[in-house]
This record gives C-alpha cells, structure tokens and sequence, in this order.
C-alpha cells in the first residue's frame, strides 16, 4: 500500500479522477451543443434548467472535495499511511478549482455579467455574501499551496494560516444550508462530515495537551 | 377523454420542431440505457385537445420534454429532475374524485369523467413564472376554476377557497423529508379563483397531464408564482377566513397569501427583478429577461387588488 500510494503514476490517477466531474460535465455540454447544432433543440441532459444544473453541480462538488481534503489527515493517521499527505495539495486545489468554476458560471451564465445585480446580489443575499466569503477565503490558500511559500513563511506560519481551510468549509456549508428551500437533508449531511472531521483535529489537540498536563 | 377541436399543438410548434422531437425520442428509446431518464416519465398519456382561447399568450411554448421533466413537485422530490422519474411510478387513484364543500349551498364529490363534462376544454397558452426566477410557456388544457366552483353555490360567508393535493404516504415523500407540511395546501380569494384567467387543467401539449405535472387535474394561475398552482387537486373547501398555505406556512417571511408575480418585491434571498426563459439558448446563456407585473396579465387581474399593499401583502 505505501508503495501504491508513493508512486508518481497513482498521483497521476488522482489527478485524473478529481477531473472527472468536470469531463463529465463537457461531456453533457458536449451532448446538448451537438443537439442544438442538429436542431433538436434541448434534449435535457443538464436538465430542463442547465444554468441551475452546472451551477448546482460545480458548488457539490467544490464541497465534495473541501470534505475530503479536510479527511486527508484524519486518514492518513488512522490508517497509519504517511503518504497520504501527498495527496492533499492537489484535492485542496481541485476544491479552489470547482469553487471558481461555480462562481463563473453564476456570474458569466445566469446573471450575464451585470454587475449592479451581481453587487447586490453578494450585499444582499445571506447565502450569496457567505459564500463569496468561503472562497475568498481559499484562495490566500490556493496561492500559498507550493513548496516555495512554506519555505518562505516557515511551517508554523503556514499551518496556522492554512487553518483558515477549516472556516472555508464552515461557510461552505452553511452557504448550501441558506440556499435550499426547505429540504435541508443534504446540507445537513455535509455538515455533519465536517462536524466529524473538525471534531477528530478537537480530540486528537486535547489528547495532546492531555499527555503534556500528565507529564 | 379526448374532444374535437380544431387546434393541435401541430398549430403551436412549428413541424420541423415536433419532428425531430419524435426523431429524438425513436432515437433515444431505441438508445436505452445510455442516458437514462429525461424522458422516462412520458408515454401514457392520452390526447386531449382543447379549442383557441384569446387568454393565450403568442409567445413561443417551451418544448414538451423541458416542462415535463423539470418540476417543482415536493411529493416525488425536491430536486426539480426528480419528479420525473419518481411520479410516473404513481398510479393515479381511479375513479379520481374531487370533495367540494364547505361554505356552499350544495356540496358535491364529482368524479374526472363528470368534471371534464362541465365545461368546453379550451387551449390556453400562459406564461409561467416560479417563484424561484424561471419562467416557461405552457399550452394548457382546460377551462375556467369558474365552471367547477359555479357547480356547488358558494353562499355569501364564503371569502376564500382552499385545495389541497392528494397525498399518499407510500409513495410520496414525508413531509419530514420534504420540508414542508403534506398533503399540500394552497389557496386564493373568491374572487380570485372565480376570475376567468384562473385555469382548472387537465392536460398539455394536447395530451393529459403526466403525473409529474399534476396529473390528473391541476390549478394554473398565470399571474402568481408557481407554487399557487396547486397539483393533483382532490379537496376544495371554501371557507371565510384566509386558509393555511403550504409554502407560507413552512416561511411566511419568505412567501405570502398573495405570491403574485412581482419583479419589485424580491424574495429575501433572490431577486424577482428577471427570470431565466427555460428552453432556449445554448445551456440557456443569454435568456435572462425582466420579470412583468403579474407576470404580464396586469391588464386582466389588477383591478383585483386595488387599494391593496402589494409589498406588504406579497
């Protein structure tokens, strides 16, 4: 299993499948510009309302992987496979990468660019404010993600800045929750990964400072 | 069920676009299994066509397959493609019957067959706006509430009517699960309900309704946001005082009694300023237009509230 995961071809894998999603999504656009081309007009397969879809789809999946960056560690010392961490990085990026997509597509797809709406918008709407926030939050993050930028800040530094990741998510969470209308099951379910995940780095802290007290 | 008449969705989607649909569809069932599902809740329905109305809109209708696979209807789904996939397994309870009561001088159960006799089926294309800023054309098949409510003598305590949708635990969702209360509740001033604009239907697109639209018989009314038009109807009461809504109970600072269409109140969390026309455009860039006063039948429903509040009364 180290072996596996030490290998630079397995990284390579990961990096393909987090893209995924996103071929998928081409794929389906792919599809839809076909039949428009044929004059067959919509044949649904980004729904009958594909702004919404694609928007919808990018922002589960900007999620989806700020959840499994934040498991990466929990993880990683669980299942006692240090190069795990090498993984980290780029799902946290791929995270930064749906979060920008999902912002391009409201802002360039559904409100064509009108930046008076669009200011007001991220003003006025509670959801909309909290979830520009999140991603303004990753991106000192995303800048700050290479080898270079932790020699320059220093470890301790960078960590607690990258700690920042733990609110992003928070935000993220709470940005679906606002959003939904009354069927609050999903938002609920990812809240309650993130629950798990930040409640493990709370134990693991206090069992730290548990052995530092006891000595 | 169905009824002569001289207008055919033929006459309302131009042929080259009806053609290739069937084209698609061939193609597409013949093409099972690769991507299932836009489609799959179609197929039992029966023609049922309705004569020309001056209520209809010339703007182009929405392509069949967009307002039959993307639908607000929280019994199948709260996901707007879920609905199509999950309804179409309901078996709609035959004979379907409608209890009317409450403040009138006759109560009556009247059964679809003796409903659809009540009233010439006339084709109304209305535009259609939700509440959550998407709007589509729909050629609608019906007659006026009116026909239906006229049938039951409405005494003079009567203020409002309230409907209320049929629910069946086993194959619908829990209100839990959805959200909001079940069996689903809307409800209009007489008034209201009694104005010609206000459609009982039972069908589109010169078919019956499939069962994710509402099936077998629905409310539309043109100049509120969709969620007014209450589905798959089995229960009118009239009443004096302003019924229990279901939306408006689940938020009422988020939806009111009244929800019509108005592009000055914005819902606290988006904007009514627009709305996206679905069906048109490529991924639908581009179809952003401004929403109108009561979506566009002001001519026809403001009288209705004159001297009213309407940002206090959305």
């Amino acid at each position: 299993m180290p072996k596996i995961l030490a290998s630079k071809w397995t990284k390579a894998a990961v990096f393909l499948v987090c893209l995924a999603p996103a071929g998928y999504l081409l794929a389906l656009g792919g599809l839809e510009y076909r039949a428009q081309v044929q004059g067959i007009g919509q044949p649904g397969n980004l729904t009958g309302d594909p702004i919404k879809y694609i928007t919808h789809f990018t922002g589960d999946w900007t999620l989806r992987f700020l959840l499994l960056t934040l498991a990466v560690t929990p993880l990683r010392k669980l299942l006692n496979q240090p190069q795990l961490a090498r993984y980290r990085r780029m799902i946290g990026l791929y995270a930064f990468f749906y979060g920008c997509v999902h912002l391009m597509i409201w802002m360039g797809l559904d409100k064509e660019f009108a930046g008076a709406e669009l200011w007001k918008d991220i003003l006025e709407r509670w959801y909309i404010t909290v979830g520009m926030a999140s991603l303004l939050g990753m991106l000192p993050l995303a800048v700050t993600s290479t080898a270079g930028w932790i020699r320059r800040m220093g470890f301790v530094k960078w960590q607690r800045l990258h700690r920042l990741v733990y609110g992003c998510a928070a935000l993220g969470v709470i940005h679906y929750y606002l959003l939904v209308k009354s069927d609050i099951r999903l938002p609920l379910l990812y809240g309650a990964i993130l629950a798990v995940l930040l409640s493990y780095r709370f134990a693991v802290r206090r069992r730290k400072a548990g052995a530092v007290a006891a000595r | 069920m169905s009824r002569l008449s001289d207008l055919r969705y033929s006459d309302v989607t131009p042929q080259s676009i009806y053609v290739n649909r069937r084209r698609f569809l061939a193609t597409a069932a013949a093409a099972a299994g690769a991507i299932a599902g836009p489609f799959s809740g179609q197929g039992r329905a029966a023609a049922l066509t309705g004569a020309k109305s001056a209520f209809s809109t010339t703007e182009k209708p929405t392509p069949q397959q967009v307002i039959t696979s993307y639908n607000n209807y929280y019994e199948f789904g709260t996901g707007k493609d879920e609905p199509v996939r999950n309804a179409p397994k309901w078996k709609v309870p035959a004979p379907w019957t409608v209890q009317i009561g409450g403040a009138v001088a006759k109560p009556k159960t009247l059964d679809l067959d003796a409903i659809l006799k009540l009233a010439p089926l006339e084709e109304r294309i209305y535009r259609h706006r939700c509440v959550e800023g998407w709007s589509i054309v729909v050629p609608w098949i019906g007659f006026s509430l009116s026909a239906l409510l006229k049938q039951v003598e409405p005494t003079a305590k009567a203020k409002y009517v309230a409907f209320e949708t049929y629910y069946d635990p086993k194959a619908m969702l829990s209100a839990r699960e959805a959200g909001i209360p079940f069996p689903y509740k809307e409800g209009l001033r007489v008034d209201e309900a009694m104005h010609p604009l206000t459609l009982l239907s039972m069908g589109l697109y010169g078919e019956t309704l499939p069962n994710q639209n509402g099936a077998p018989l629905r409310l539309v009314i043109p100049w509120k946001y969709g969620f007014k038009s209450i589905k798959s109807i089995n229960k009118i009461t009239f009443t004096e005082k302003q019924p229990d809504t279901a939306w408006a109970t689940y938020a009422p600072n988020e939806y009111g009694f009244y929800s019509n269409v108005n592009p000055k109140r914005d819902h606290p969390r988006w904007s009514q300023a627009s709305e996206n026309r679905l069906g048109e455009g490529f991924l639908g860039k581009g179809t952003r237009r401004p929403t109108e006063m009561f979506n566009g039948y002001a001519a026809q429903v403001a009288g209705l509230y004159n001297g009213m509040d309407l940002m206090r009364n959305y």
